[in-house]
């Protein structure tokens, strides 16, 4: 067994371990830190396998992004963790149940068929291309699935405008100002100029109406 | 024992079993619920990139770059809808969650 073979299988038992962890802490925001963990050693998987951009990939959006965002939320709620755990005993031998039957049909299937694929075995791809990972990938997106790549942009932008869409709220009667009121405002409706005569004509005096 | 293509596959094999576990496990509790769903989407993940470097196809490894883009929208959007729903309800018990019954 050499050095690899170790890490993977070190990576390996982190990742599922920190998955076990997410699913049955109490606390949301361990959970959170275990999720982290988690991508974290996937990352280290998959860069064990010579998939460079991907894993750094994961790391700056997952743990970078998503899970900064997971943390906020979580720490945003005043959540009352007792109430949200009733059922934990009570689906807990359903839960895992399923998921063993599942976990254990599933490598059934795999070990059916013995690998022939080894990592020593196989060269890496990018390298007998004689690219680097980044470029090897690079050059799959931009040429035959640069539609695709367009398309998953638009699905970004339609997912922000919806998050800030479904997160924005109007609230009556804060008095705040409006920098647009503030800038289009003009003198002349601010202040009316009235015109008006300087001097009055004097009154007509009361002693020429003598007797 | 060398790691082939197999041993990657049972990692993404037992990742999804926690995901669904998870699901099943954490009925009520809407954030953790969000969290299986990311678990389920990286054993897939997981899955793709080893099946690219073993078999040499970049397709895979591009496919995962797509999944990871719609997988942050989904839980952005998720996010914002549970944000949504504390806003409203002051609580995000799943099991309460049930005005279209009525």
């Amino acid at each position: 067994m050499n050095f690899p073979d170790i890490a993977f299988y070190l990576f390996a038992a982190v990742t599922s371990l920190a998955a076990l962890g997410v699913i049955s802490v109490r606390n949301s925001v361990h959970a959170a830190l275990l999720l982290v963990l988690s991508f974290f050693s996937t990352a280290c998987l998959w860069i064990l396998l010579q998939a460079e951009f991907l894993g750094l990939v994961l790391i700056l959006v997952y743990v970078g992004a998503v899970m900064v965002l997971f943390l906020f939320v979580v720490m945003m709620l005043d959540i009352n963790a007792e109430r949200l755990r009733e059922g934990f005993a009570k689906y807990l031998p359903v839960g895992l149940a399923v998921a063993v039957v599942m976990a254990a049909e599933m490598i059934l299937l795999i070990s059916a068929h013995p690998s022939q694929h080894a990592v020593a075995g196989a060269a890496d791809p990018a390298g007998a291309a004689g690219l680097s990972n980044t470029a090897w990938i690079s050059q799959a997106l931009f040429s035959q699935y640069t539609l695709p790549f367009e398309v998953a942009a638009l699905i970004l932008t339609v997912a922000v405008v919806a998050a800030i869409l479904l997160t924005l709220r109007r609230r009556e009667g804060v008095k705040t100002q409006n920098p647009g009121d503030q800038v289009r405002v003009r003198a002349a409706d601010r202040m009316r100029i009235v015109k008006m005569a300087s001097s009055k004509p004097a009154a007509p005096s009361l002693l020429e109406k003598g007797p | 024992m060398t790691v082939t293509l197999n041993h990657y596959l049972v990692l993404g094999a037992i990742l999804f079993a926690i995901g669904v576990a998870g699901i099943v496990i954490n009925r009520k509790n809407l954030i953790i619920l969000l969290m299986s769903i990311e678990l389920m989407l990286l054993a897939v993940n997981v899955n793709f990139v080893a099946f690219s470097r073993f078999l040499g196809d970049a397709a895979g490894q591009v496919f995962v770059f797509f999944i990871l883009t719609v997988a942050a929208a989904e839980s952005a959007i998720g996010l914002a809808i549970l944000v949504n729903l504390f806003r409203n309800r002051r609580d995000i018990n799943v099991a309460d969650i049930d005005d279209l019954k009525h």
